[in-house]
């Protein structure tokens, strides 16, 4: 796996994530009830707004000394018999890494979750060097078996797959002969699971918190995989991006606090491990500690615009509520961080060109923004990014053309003036009973799916309203407003003109400008 | 109290009752109305979609014609939360930034003017029938007003207000996005028409323009029957007896 994960065009996938019936329902299905879950995690802990600002706090302070506490993290883990390796790609997070397993001539390698060993492309590297890499969280495990099906979401990476899905990859891969009882699957891989763990020579790990004061390494789990992975084989290597840091075990408390409620609605996860080279005396951990710290892009983040990015705890919530994702899920991001937070960082790891669409897959309804647990405010970023899109010149002609007028029309009296002198003339041929039913560009893209009302004439606009009330003879000057409004509503109606007996012109007007409620057509 | 009014161009376009209901409930509190012409748009559209130097000729237009206002209102939560992001877009500009505070400061959503500034949560409105009420992402989110809205439709006397489910989604209108992504943006109306849908409601409500023409378009389209009214309108809707005598 890479950064990317589909070349396919972004409409392409698109489509196929609404045409994914299943998806939609386990996504939404797994929003709704995270929604509460994460409501009352957040609840319990006091005033969740203070929260969040401590860990945006936290976030940023680390941020802004990054090179000290990153110095910090590696002079206590070499202090601790521990080697750092700092990569600055990700080919040399990956050569490093494939370096550390030949030299202790090792194939059997087990792996816990890990975002950032996705990005730098690590299995594919250690696969040609002929390793044999299993990945031991029950969700990636699934989607290794299943031929390396990508992940569709940070924290449950096959949330897009349904029981017996996972009972058939499992029946053709594994020789499973069993049911498709969650219980039983689980079971099932956590015996194979087992095995692999006692044979393995080296273990990867991510890493959820680097603790700089103490060079340790800090992963947040459910299943006890991670623990496994950490302590059985001799040789540990623990990836982190090089922005994953804290000062010290005050801060990952909290950090610890946000993620877990953020993530999956836990007070806190079943695991919540701080690891590091065996020390002497102690009877388990690894002989051997390798870290390895990844840029690849980020010291670049860190010096721009989008330095916020970089907050991320990888919590995933901002998935968990955002509508977009909710419909098209994971896969159709076509990158290993989808979401909100994907459409941000995507872009900044991999590139316009490959990635402009994901700032626009945004209604920038601002939930992301809401409920992330450092505020990263992640509808601005996209903001942002459709800017910068907009300068490299990047956007379609049609569109720079629409938006240089939009914008010339929008900051001009002058020419909306006209406009709303002229709108419903000029939409006259383009609508029928007071709806637009065809149009230019746009107004196709809306009107394909709903319908639209025309705009009124000029005299029936609110602008001529309110001019003509101020008139010194009020009453003349409201019958003929009444009469005129009676008009506007009946422009839009087929059988039936003006208000009806003894209810407010306004309530009649209002619904049938736009729904049904009060047309008659 | 002076306030001047911010009728937005969905209303100023296509939806003159909802400004004249706003002018009209205003007054009646006892405010005193002003309408500066050279008004035009907030710029979102144009912010929204990355055209930056575009959407601040918008928005340097309207601190102009509102440079001499007490307060200003509009019907709106969505292009209210735009002119308190003015101070964000100008941040560190010389010449407009005091300018883009002093909008901000002095701009409400209707119904957060009526409820903070006027201090009334009940204006005397009577609408017979049950609601369902859709937040709008801008108001509840970016502009921070949740409450208002409520605190009012609580105290319109005959109205039976029904819980919208996921009232806190996106219905899919987003601006541009809901001509860019109308794929995406159909599926999320869809599911929002179905929870409205599923109150039973006689009229669905809203103080954004842009989410119940949307909503409101995709119902009337695919044929779920609703009554579709601006907040304003609703505030609006008068006991007969009282009928023509708003400007009295």
């Amino acid at each position: 796996m890479s950064l990317k994960t589909d070349n396919r065009a972004f409409g392409v996938r698109t489509e196929d994530g609404i045409g994914d019936a299943f998806m939609r329902g386990a996504v939404g299905s797994a929003q709704d009830s995270l929604k509460t879950r994460r409501l009352t995690a957040a609840t319990t802990l006091g005033d969740w707004e203070r929260w969040r600002e401590l860990g945006q706090q936290i976030r940023q302070h680390t941020l802004e000394n990054l090179d000290y506490y990153l110095g910090q993290m590696a002079d206590n883990v070499e202090r601790r018999g521990g080697q750092v390796f700092f990569a600055r790609t990700k080919e040399e997070a990956s050569g490093y890494i494939r370096q550390v397993i030949e030299n202790k001539n090792a194939r059997k390698v087990v792996k816990s979750k890990s975002m950032v060993t996705e990005e730098i492309e690590m299995n594919h590297v250690l696969a040609e060097a002929g390793c044999e890499i299993i990945e031991t969280d029950l969700g990636e495990y699934i989607l290794q078996e299943d031929d390396w099906d990508p992940p569709s979401h940070i924290v449950a990476p096959a949330l897009h797959k349904n029981r017996n899905q996972i009972r058939d990859v499992f029946a053709d891969k594994l020789s499973y002969q069993g049911d498709e009882t969650p219980e039983h699957l689980a079971r099932f891989a956590r015996k194979v699971l087992r095995e692999k763990f006692l044979e393995a020579e080296i273990g990867i790990t991510g890493c959820n918190f680097a603790v700089a004061n103490l060079g340790a390494v800090n992963l947040v789990t459910n299943e006890g995989n991670g623990d496994l992975v950490a302590a059985l084989p001799k040789t540990q290597i623990a990836v982190m991006g090089m922005e994953r840091i804290v000062p010290t075990m005050e801060e990952m408390e909290v950090l610890d606090n946000l993620l877990c409620r953020s993530a999956v609605g836990q007070k806190l996860t079943s695991y919540i491990t701080v690891m590091g080279p065996r020390a002497e005396g102690e009877v388990d951990g690894p002989e051997e500690f390798h870290l390895v710290i990844v840029d690849n892009g980020r010291s670049d983040i860190l010096a721009g615009e989008f330095r916020e990015a970089l907050q991320c705890i990888r919590c995933g919530a901002c998935l968990n509520v955002c509508p977009v994702y909710r419909h098209i899920g994971g896969h159709a991001y076509g990158s290993i961080y989808p979401g909100p937070i994907g459409a941000v960082i995507t872009p900044l790891l991999g590139g316009y060109d490959d990635y402009k669409e994901l700032p626009y897959a945004s209604s920038l309804c601002g939930a992301c923004t809401d409920v992330c647990p450092v505020k990263i405010p992640l509808h601005e970023q996209l903001i942002l990014h459709r800017q910068n899109i907009v300068s490299q010149g990047r956007t379609g002609a049609a569109d720079r053309i629409q938006m240089k007028a939009a914008g010339k029309f929008l900051s001009s009296p002058g020419l909306f003036g006209s406009t709303l002198r002229l709108a419903y003339s000029m939409t006259k041929l383009m609508s029928r009973h007071g709806r637009i039913v065809r149009g230019p560009g746009p107004i196709e893209g809306w009107i394909g799916i709903r319908d639209m009302p025309q705009p009124v004439k000029k005299r029936d606009g609110f602008r001529a309203w309110y001019e003509n009330r101020e008139r010194p003879d009020g009453a003349a000057a409201e019958t003929e407003v009444a009469d005129r409004t009676a008009r506007t509503a009946g422009d839009l109606k087929t059988t039936e003109v003006g208000p009806k007996p003894g209810r407010d012109v306004s309530v009649e007007e209002a619904s049938s400008r736009i729904g049904r409620g009060g047309d008659n057509a | 109290m002076k306030v001047s009014i911010f009728s937005t161009c969905l209303v100023d376009l296509m939806f003159p009752g909802v400004g004249r209901a706003m002018v009209e409930v205003l007054e009646r509190l006892g405010c005193e109305t002003d309408f500066p012409a050279s008004q035009v748009c907030c710029g979102q559209p144009t912010y929204n979609s990355g055209y930056l130097e575009e959407s601040k000729q918008a928005m340097i237009n309207m601190m102009l014609a509102f440079e001499h206002s007490d307060y200003v209102v509009g019907p709106s939560g969505s292009c209210i939360a735009m002119f308190h992001e003015y101070p964000h877009v100008f941040a560190g500009d010389p010449q407009w930034e005091m300018k883009a505070i002093a909008l901000k400061e002095k701009s409400y959503e209707f119904t957060q003017f009526i409820v903070r500034v006027l201090g009334v949560t009940d204006v005397g409105a009577k609408l017979e029938g049950s609601a369902t009420y859709h937040r709008s992402c801008h108001m509840t989110r970016l502009l921070g007003e949740a409450e208002t809205p409520f605190l009012l439709l609580e105290n319109v006397d005959g109205l039976q207000l029904e819980p919208l489910k996921n009232s806190d989604n996106c219905c899919g209108f987003g601006g541009t996005f809901s001509v860019k992504m109308p794929r995406i943006s159909e599926q999320m109306v869809d599911e929002k028409s179905a929870c409205v849908a599923e109150t039973g409601a006689e009229y669905l409500i809203s103080a954004d323009m842009g989410c119940l023409m949307n909503i409101g378009g995709r119902m009337s389209r695919t044929g779920k029957e609703i009554k579709v009214m601006h907040i304003a309108e609703v505030l609006n809707s008068r006991p007969a007896a009282v009928k023509g005598g708003i400007y009295a």
